[in-house]
């Protein structure tokens, strides 16, 4: 078969056969190297280990059940404490809705700016990744902290932690929907001699903008739990009330807290993903 | 009117347009042929300034359109508008403001992007619309029509830039016969009311026969050919599409030579 072949065809043919060869060899040398990796990693992690697991296991179990004997010794009044601790929740939720809010204006600009279908300097768009990788290798804990330390304690730190670790986990995401995007609209935009923003505006953001909703609701529970663990370290909201509760071993108000906490938690998430439904069109 | 000289466009080592010279001087409708590959689209979109040239020039009524930048390039864009193989409309939007993009250009940025359209505006692109067929459709979103009728949104989008010159790439490739029809006797019906050159690639040789006042042919980014369609000869013609010729000559694919039976059958 191969005799009948052109010159120039098994050229081809043989390049593709070289190729095929060392991808799979590639392939089979990462799979080794991970398997090395997990295996190695594992061995120290039980050397490392202070004591075994085994030990502190029953104990993990008692605070619970102070908890719930705790709260039952409270008596009905229980209820009433939801009440007290709803502001805090409502405070928390603020404060993810505003983070969130600024921090997907800010993941826009920066996903344009990062996407190579759009920004012709490469240098621009390396710059721009950059900078969105660095926001978002910091977790909000880390950012949070410093700037605690640094302005005091209130919600302000933490939303500003909030924004920059969602500008950059966001733009990261953003960026991809713009580069999957259907360059012909764009293409077609641009022949008519539209600007470059016009382009943007209708080649690009039309069609990304459900993906964009999406990951935006999605980040929004995130930023949930992540202003109520912030809470923990002092920014206020339902987060704190928890912390301090449970130093004080207020059983009864760490269970109203939980409560809360829990089920905002649930109830957003299926609302979200009513919200990602109707926005792909499962839901009419 | 428009002379193209000595242009040249390279893809790595690969010559997609190779040293192509012509001229135009009079309002025409051209149809440029070749098999895939042979550099008919690089040159249109060269043309349009989608696509950089290596090196040559072209000069429309003196001027080096290739040397244009930014604004002076998107004015250039306006007045030759562009038709695809794949309509290039914005899937998501409706049919109207899609044709009322056309005139982006005039219009500004701030204008168009808040959709603030005049009412002249409007009515044009609704006249556009209904000319070929398509009123009803205007606040459909563009991507529920068909193919077809894409392209004939696609072709009121181009009016609306009222254009000195219209550069088609493929127009007709991924439509049916019935709609290739269509598409190709309005192109030619705007070239005769309008008195302006329509640049068309076209795939089969019987369409740019039956539609075109001269044909450019194309081969490996050269070109081979460039007359009335009459003085094309068959060889010459085989030459041309070299492998593809049996598909180029073929009747039932050229689509827009059907008969009145079928055609009444289509209908």
């Amino acid at each position: 078969m191969q005799s009948s072949l052109p010159e120039n065809l098994i050229k081809i043919e043989n390049n593709l056969k070289s190729l095929t060869r060392t991808r799979s060899i590639y392939s089979f040398l990462s799979i080794a190297a991970l398997i090395a990796v997990i295996y190695s990693g594992l061995i120290v992690a039980e050397t490392g280990n202070a004591t075994s697991i085994w030990v502190g296991l029953p104990k993990f179990f008692d605070y619970p059940v102070d908890l719930f004997v705790g709260s039952w010794e409270y008596g009905y009044r229980w209820n009433l404490l939801l009440l007290e601790y709803l502001p805090d929740l409502i405070s928390t939720i603020n404060m993810a809705l505003f983070s969130t809010a600024m921090g997907t204006l800010l993941a826009f600009f920066l996903s344009i700016f990062s996407s190579r279908n759009l920004i012709k300097s490469k240098t621009t768009v390396l710059i721009f990744r950059r900078i969105m990788d660095i926001c978002r290798s910091f977790p909000e804990l880390v950012i949070a902290l410093v700037l605690l330390y640094l302005l005091g304690k209130s919600a302000l730190p933490a939303v500003i932690a909030i924004i920059i670790h969602t500008a950059g986990a966001l733009g990261k995401l953003f960026s991809e929907a713009i580069e999957n995007v259907d360059k012909n609209p764009i293409e077609g935009l641009e022949s008519c001699g539209a600007s470059w923003f016009t382009r943007i505006r209708f080649g690009v953001v039309t069609q990304a903008l459900p993906l964009f909703l999406t990951y935006t609701i999605l980040r929004f529970e995130i930023n949930i739990r992540a202003s109520t663990i912030l809470g923990f370290v002092g920014a206020g909201g339902i987060g704190e009330q928890l912390y301090t509760n449970i130093q004080w071993k207020y059983e009864a108000d760490t269970i109203a807290i939980m409560f809360l906490l829990v089920s905002t938690i649930i109830a957003l998430d299926y609302l979200s993903s009513y919200w990602r439904k109707s926005l792909i069109g499962l839901k009419s | 009117m428009i002379k193209v000289e000595k242009l040249n466009k390279y893809f790595g080592d690969n010559r997609a347009v190779n040293d192509v010279t012509f001229e135009i001087n009079k309002p025409e409708m051209i149809g440029i042929i070749g098999r895939s590959g042979a550099g008919k689209s690089t040159l249109l979109r060269i043309m349009n300034r989608l696509t950089d040239a290596t090196s040559g020039s072209i000069f429309i009524e003196g001027r080096n359109i290739l040397s244009l930048t930014k604004k002076d390039k998107r004015a250039w864009q306006k007045d030759c508008a562009m038709i695809f193989q794949q309509f290039n409309l914005v899937p998501r939007l409706d049919v109207l403001t899609n044709v009322i993009l056309g005139r982006s250009n005039i219009q500004g940025t701030l204008r168009s992007s808040l959709k603030l359209f005049t009412k002249d505006e409007r009515v044009d692109a609704l006249m556009a619309l209904d000319k070929l067929g398509m009123a009803e459709t205007a606040l459909q979103r563009a991507e529920t029509l068909s193919g077809g009728q894409q392209q004939r949104v696609a072709i009121c989008r181009a009016m609306m830039q009222q254009p000195k010159m219209i550069l088609a790439d493929e127009p007709i490739a991924s439509l049916d016969p019935l709609n290739a029809r269509l598409v190709m006797e309005s192109l030619r019906n705007i070239h005769r009311e309008k008195q302006i050159t329509v640049l068309a690639n076209l795939h089969t040789l019987d369409t740019a026969k039956n539609y075109c006042d001269r044909i450019i042919g194309m081969r490996l980014g050269e070109i081979v050919f460039d007359d009335v369609p009459s003085n094309l000869k068959d060889d010459v013609a085989r030459e041309i599409y070299g492998a593809e010729a049996e598909e180029a000559f073929e009747p039932t694919v050229t689509s827009t030579s059907l008969g009145d039976e079928q055609f009444a059958e289509a209908g």
